[in-house]
């Protein structure tokens, strides 16, 4: 799904597609020839696996014996079984960490980075974009160490006199969730940021002279030059965070397993453990395939919106 | 553009979803080549082919415990020039995620480590994927080498229906059991004696919290500590009987864990948690990260399995183990655990009288001698390990884990009990001991879970 979503996307990022220059005459039939090899491994891993996920849906069955047809009863089931519904609630608070708050961040950061001579800029960048090149589960491995309840972060707290706030973060029933969104939001910003600077730059330098002849401030600037400009990105950025959002699997994998309880349990991570860990094959196809479809559907949602306020 | 993008994919997705609808009726998943059918007994024991045989062997040993194996391996194909072992080595993550799909594959393994309960053994029984191997059991003499309740664990009829009764479909006579170690210095600093009574316990647990010590080294961030600490609790509440039946399954439906004994524990456990006598935030504390302060002396009591023999030093004498001790003194020994991981014999394995014979090299008395200094502890009668001194940690733990088998006092773990019930289980600990949930709602959702499982079975 994640693959096959980003490639038009990336399309975009990289300027218009070249036109064809096709001669006339040119059988168009050959540009399938071209794709095929592409196609074949595509859908050998892709669409035929996702057709078999489908399938399953509709079984109990624990990954051996023979399965039996349910219909619907996995997707009843969300209605039903509290630990689905409050995994799908989970990523809703993820979104806000993974998307709402990172481009919160790379904007502020893009247009003051863009704004200012900062001495030493590329300097500055390359270490805010760094999380985004170290992998999820390294960095995972790193922050259950801060969040540790002697890690780091606590002596910090304790340190300044916030003693009373010091907990264990990943086993608190209430801040497990949140500490977890925070590592994605650390993750996300600097990617937020490098495309956000990248924006900014394409947006023609006459039109900050005009708004500065017009006498408007560092934040009338932003939200009438800056923020206009960076539609396109902010596009790219809502459909991609969104989507890391909603499949987060790593970082509850290695930080907290789904804990304390289940206050931490997201779908994909369902998924894994019904059917690698509890032989609940059909049940994990069904959330599998519905969060497929939520993704579909969000990112289509995003888009949608973003460029009807453009026309 | 993008939009049009987006447009275009959906056309793709609608074309993929009208196929896998035409599809799905068509595709039932799984095979149902009925249970496996008993390998005749063997004339003699040991390797009587002559040509080449190769065993592929699956396992999830690792440290001190691969290495001995890789010894044993060689010294089998030494013993029949003609054997080749091909060891695959995966981790105990690695092992439960890709055994079912390998040996329902077209290139399975002969041997296998698979675990016991009805998550792996008894799904791969109920798909008949795995041999019976009663005839070895008695040409060997696996059936009186061990307790009776160690074999039980590892037995199912063979339409995998029945759990803890029927053949046996995997064997192994090393054991591993649940206890509480203690730091011996902290004890004598506190002025208390190795408590022999549940009540002489929790009093140590309190004096141990005034004086400002972590009474019990507690790590749940991994999950699987949790469901350990309420079993010793549980052990010494609930009966043996009860216990065992639960596991097995033996009355279905009619058993359940909403019991007067069950609710107890949860309580006791509860009512530690609150008076503070785990490691503070235990929930969000690694296991590993527990077990190393508590070496580095962190903790007066630590309550796990026998697995951490090795991190303390089997010789030390710093650390004791006593079994979770009982209401009345003088109880009959009882705790969680049995045979680790039991040796099975794949369905599909064209060596089955070798693949016996491997396995009863595996656990035959040279074994437990080279194994026993990695702290796995022979589960065989008369096992001699005269070569333990009983002052040692790993003597204590061997001392118990004697006792215990000898009066049949081992209970299985009772995440065994469903498929997801280790799943449930640990998460139901988490939220109990960070007061999340009461002990009767703790209660209320292990039974869920196990009257869903009940009225599923056949």
């Amino acid at each position: 799904m994640e693959q096959g979503l980003l490639p038009p996307l990336a399309g975009r990022l990289g300027g218009k597609a070249p036109r064809s220059d096709r001669r006339p005459g040119e059988p168009r039939g050959i540009g399938l020839i071209y794709l095929a090899p592409a196609f074949v491994l595509y859908a050998a891993f892709t669409l035929v696996p996702l057709v078999h996920a489908f399938d399953l849906s509709f079984f109990q069955w624990d990954g051996i014996t023979k399965g039996t047809f349910v219909g619907l009863e996995n997707y009843r089931s969300f209605f039903t079984d509290p630990v689905i519904r409050s995994s799908y609630l989970h990523t809703l608070v993820l979104i806000v960490f993974f998307s709402f708050l990172p481009i919160s961040i790379g904007l502020f950061l893009a247009a003051l980075l863009s704004r200012i001579r900062i001495r030493g800029l590329t300097f500055f960048r390359t270490v805010l974009f760094l999380p985004v090149i170290i992998t999820n589960v390294v960095v995972a491995i790193a922050w259950a160490w801060i969040y540790a309840p002697d890690g780091p972060l606590n002596s910090i707290l304790s340190a300044i006199g916030l003693g009373e706030f010091t907990r264990a973060w990943l086993g608190d029933f209430r801040w497990a969730l949140p500490s977890v969104g925070l590592v994605g939001t650390w993750g996300e910003f600097g990617f937020c940021m490098i495309l956000f600077i990248a924006g900014v730059m394409k947006i023609p330098a006459s039109l900050y002279e005009a708004a500065r002849v017009d006498g408007a401030g560092p934040v009338r600037e932003f939200f009438a030059v800056t923020l206009p400009g960076l539609r396109n990105e902010l596009t790219v950025i809502l459909v991609l965070t969104v989507i890391d959002a909603l499949s987060t699997f790593d970082l509850i994998y290695v930080m907290t397993s789904g804990g304390p309880g289940t206050a931490t349990s997201v779908p994909a991570f369902q998924v894994y453990s019904r059917a690698f860990l509890t032989n609940q094959v059909g049940s994990a196809a069904a959330i599998g395939i519905t969060l497929m479809l939520i993704v579909f559907a969000v990112s289509f949602g995003i888009t949608r919106v973003m460029e009807r306020g453009e026309e | 553009m993008v939009a049009r993008m987006v447009r275009g994919w959906f056309a793709v997705l609608t074309v993929v979803t009208a196929a896998a609808l035409a599809a799905s009726c068509s595709v039932t998943p799984g095979s149902s080549r009925g249970p496996a059918s008993a390998p005749a007994a063997p004339a003699t024991v040991g390797v009587t082919e002559t040509g080449p045989v190769t065993l592929t062997v699956w396992d999830q040993e690792s440290g001190q415990v691969s290495k001995v194996w890789d010894q044993l391996n060689a010294e089998f194909q030494q013993k029949y020039p003609n054997v080749t072992i091909k060891r695959v080595r995966r981790s105990l993550g690695d092992l439960k995620t890709s055994l079912k799909l390998a040996i329902s594959g077209p290139n399975p393994p002969d041997v296998v480590e698979a675990n016991q309960g009805w998550p792996d053994m008894g799904q791969m029984v109920k798909a008949g994927l795995l041999l019976p191997l009663d005839n070895y059991a008695k040409a060997y003499g696996w059936s009186t080498r061990v307790s009776a309740n160690v074999n039980a664990v590892s037995s199912f009829t063979p339409d995998g229906k029945q759990f803890g009764t029927g053949s046996l479909f995997g064997f192994t006579d090393k054991g591993e059991l649940i206890g509480v170690f203690y730091n011996k210095t902290k004890l004598e600093k506190l002025g208390l004696a190795v408590p022999t009574t549940f009540a002489e316990f929790e009093q140590a647990l309190a004096i141990a919290k005034q004086s400002g010590e972590v009474p019990i080294a507690f790590g749940n961030l991994d999950r699987f500590g949790g469901i350990h600490e309420f079993a010793a609790v549980q052990d010494r509440i609930a009966p043996v009987s009860y216990l065992t039946d639960f596991i097995f399954g033996r009355q279905g439906a009619n058993l359940s864990f909403d019991t007067a004994q069950n609710l107890q524990a949860a309580g006791i456990l509860q009512d530690w948690a609150r008076k503070g006598y785990f490691t503070a935030g235990f929930n969000g504390v690694g296991y590993d990260n527990t077990l190393a302060k508590f070496v580095k002396g962190e903790g007066v009591f630590m309550i796990t399995g026998n697995w951490i023999v090795a991190d303390l030093g089997q010789n030390s004498t710093d650390f004791g183990f006593i079994l979770m001790p009982p209401m009345q003194a003088g109880d009959p020994p009882v705790t969680t655990g049995g045979p680790g991981f039991p040796l099975a014999i794949t369905a599909a394995t064209k060596h089955p009288d070798a693949a016996a014979a491997y396995i009863d090299w595996m656990t035959n008395s040279h074994s437990d001698e080279l194994l026993l200094p990695t702290g796995q502890i022979p589960l065989a009668k008369g096992a001699d390990t005269s070569s333990v001194s009983p002052d040692t940690l790993l003597g204590q733990v061997r001392t118990a884990a004697d006792a215990t088998n000898r009066a049949n006092g081992l209970v299985p773990y009772e995440d065994w009990a469903t498929p997801t019930m280790y799943d449930t289980m640990s998460a139901a600990v988490q939220e109990l001991m960070g007061m999340q949930i009461t002990p009767q709602q703790f209660v209320d959702k292990n039974q869920k879970d196990y009257a869903a499982f009940q009225k599923s079975r056949p």
